[in-house]
């Protein structure tokens, strides 16, 4: 079987039109399990790299979970360096729970008040808090919009295993949102 | 159906990723369940709420530019380079290549397991075999239904594949069987029947194939495993494990023996 070699600027466009396109995802995910601005930034930026340089070997199934996984990685290597770091806790949010809540409506189901409240960044905090490897999976289910295919190829865990950390995000992310109720009232 | 099932269900169901079956078995037993049926409530709103809040970032349009300005430029390609195909056509062939693997190449890229690929899907499928070997040896991975009985492991793979996997228990041969559990190999959901000899695991992986003729067996290793492969009334199996290629040749001898017997009697 003849070996097929390829221009280098060829690879790098058919790349381009694969892998940028995802480029909004791959960043929100950064985002969420990074916790920075700029250490997401970084670490799009390091995904992208080392996924040009393994595109050769991609065969699918789809570029985004193959984009995730490499993600992934990057950031473990950044929490590894968190954690060797003296000052930066992963968990050094300053959205903690001691922050004041968002939102200050009251008498309301909690039902009720999930289906009202609209504001992202109280969402976007709670799911933060999320404990990993729970939060990865719910970003990437809800988020973005992985079927659990996907998600598994992603994270590289069966499908059952990703059903089952499924469940246990969403009930903590639900007790989560009571809990900010029960601050409020 | 149990409660506690019909809590992890009841989120496949949500994200519509139950078959019909299951997604039946799920509502039947939200029907008469009203526990069930308000958690179900429940995390449909969350849901809704969630849908009607944008959570996504977007990416900055400077990290945008720094990433396109680091991917070599079609600019530097020399003029000359032959092509007889249009580059829409060489970019579909190429996504046609993508669609036959699978996560396989994620895990390569990504350091977790070194694969060397081979020429020919036969080597890619055997070597995501051993992919899923490894991975269901991780902790908590192995089994998702846990039983010695064939009687128990069989039927819980009805409505999970397009294949009712032959489930045979041959403990009395020496190779104890353990469970069940689905897993994803070439991008489609495949059966494995997993079973122990003394400390060691044997992963049967089970998936269906249009050719209905028998194959016999071949054994390979790959990354060190040993793999025993075979096809027989429209199934591909393969045998994975880590114990010795003679022990694996025993071990699929005695199961297509004990198939066989199953068929005549």
């Amino acid at each position: 079987m003849p070996v097929n070699t390829e221009d280098e600027a060829d690879r790098a466009q058919r790349f381009r039109e694969a892998a940028l396109p995802h480029l909004d995802d791959v960043y929100t995910l950064a985002r969420y399990l990074l916790r920075d601005a700029t250490d997401a930034e970084d670490a799009v930026q390091e995904c992208y790299l080392r996924a040009l340089k393994h595109f050769d070997t991609y065969r699918g199934p789809a570029m985004k979970p193959w984009l995730f996984a490499i993600l992934r990685n990057v950031c473990r290597a950044e929490y590894a360096r968190r954690a060797s770091a003296p000052s930066t806790a992963i968990d050094d949010s300053s959205e903690g729970a001691e922050q004041t809540p968002m939102w200050h409506e009251e008498q309301q189901t909690p039902e009720a008040e999930l289906l009202r409240e609209r504001d992202a960044s109280v969402i976007r905090r709670l799911v933060d808090a999320l404990a990993e490897p729970f939060k990865e999976t719910f970003v990437l289910r809800e988020i973005n919009n992985l079927s659990y295919r996907e998600i598994a190829d992603a994270v590289g865990a069966p499908v059952g295993t990703v059903m089952s950390r499924l469940a246990r995000a969403r009930a903590m992310l639900r007790s989560a949102w009571l809990a900010e109720q029960e601050q409020v009232k | 159906m149990t409660c506690d099932e019909a809590n992890i269900l009841l989120h496949a169901l949500i994200d519509g990723e139950l078959d019909a079956g299951h997604a039946r078995d799920v509502e039947a037993h939200i029907a008469t369940c009203p526990s069930c049926a308000a958690e179900l409530a429940a995390y449909r709103q969350m849901r809704e709420a969630m849908a009607k809040t944008d959570l996504r970032f977007k990416a900055p349009e400077s990290l945008r530019q720094r990433i396109d300005a680091a991917l070599p430029k079609p600019a530097a390609k020399p003029a000359a380079a032959p092509s007889n195909v249009t580059p829409l056509a060489s970019r579909r062939s190429v996504l046609r290549g993508f669609a036959m693997g699978s996560g396989l190449s994620a895990l390569a890229a990504t350091g977790l397991i070194a694969v060397v690929l081979r020429n020919g899907d036969q080597q890619l499928i055997e070597s995501e075999i051993v992919s899923a070997h490894l991975r269901s040896l991780q902790p908590g991975h192995l089994i998702d239904v846990v039983s010695t009985d064939q009687h128990t492991v069989k039927p819980w793979f009805n409505g999970k594949l397009d294949v009712s996997p032959p489930v045979i228990d041959l403990t009395a041969q020496g190779f104890t069987l353990i469970g069940g559990r689905l897993d994803y190999v070439d991008a489609r959901a495949i059966g494995a029947v997993v079973y122990k000899r003394r400390a060691h695991v044997i992963n049967l992986f089970v998936a269906q194939t249009s050719s209905t003729a028998r194959k016999p067996a071949k054994i390979e290793t790959i990354q060190g495993f040993n793999i025993r492969r075979w096809s027989d009334r429209g199934m591909n199996f393969w045998a994975v494990s880590d114990i010795g290629a003679d022990e694996l040749a025993e071990f699929g001898e005695k199961f297509e023996a004990a198939a066989q017997v199953n068929k005549e009697g």
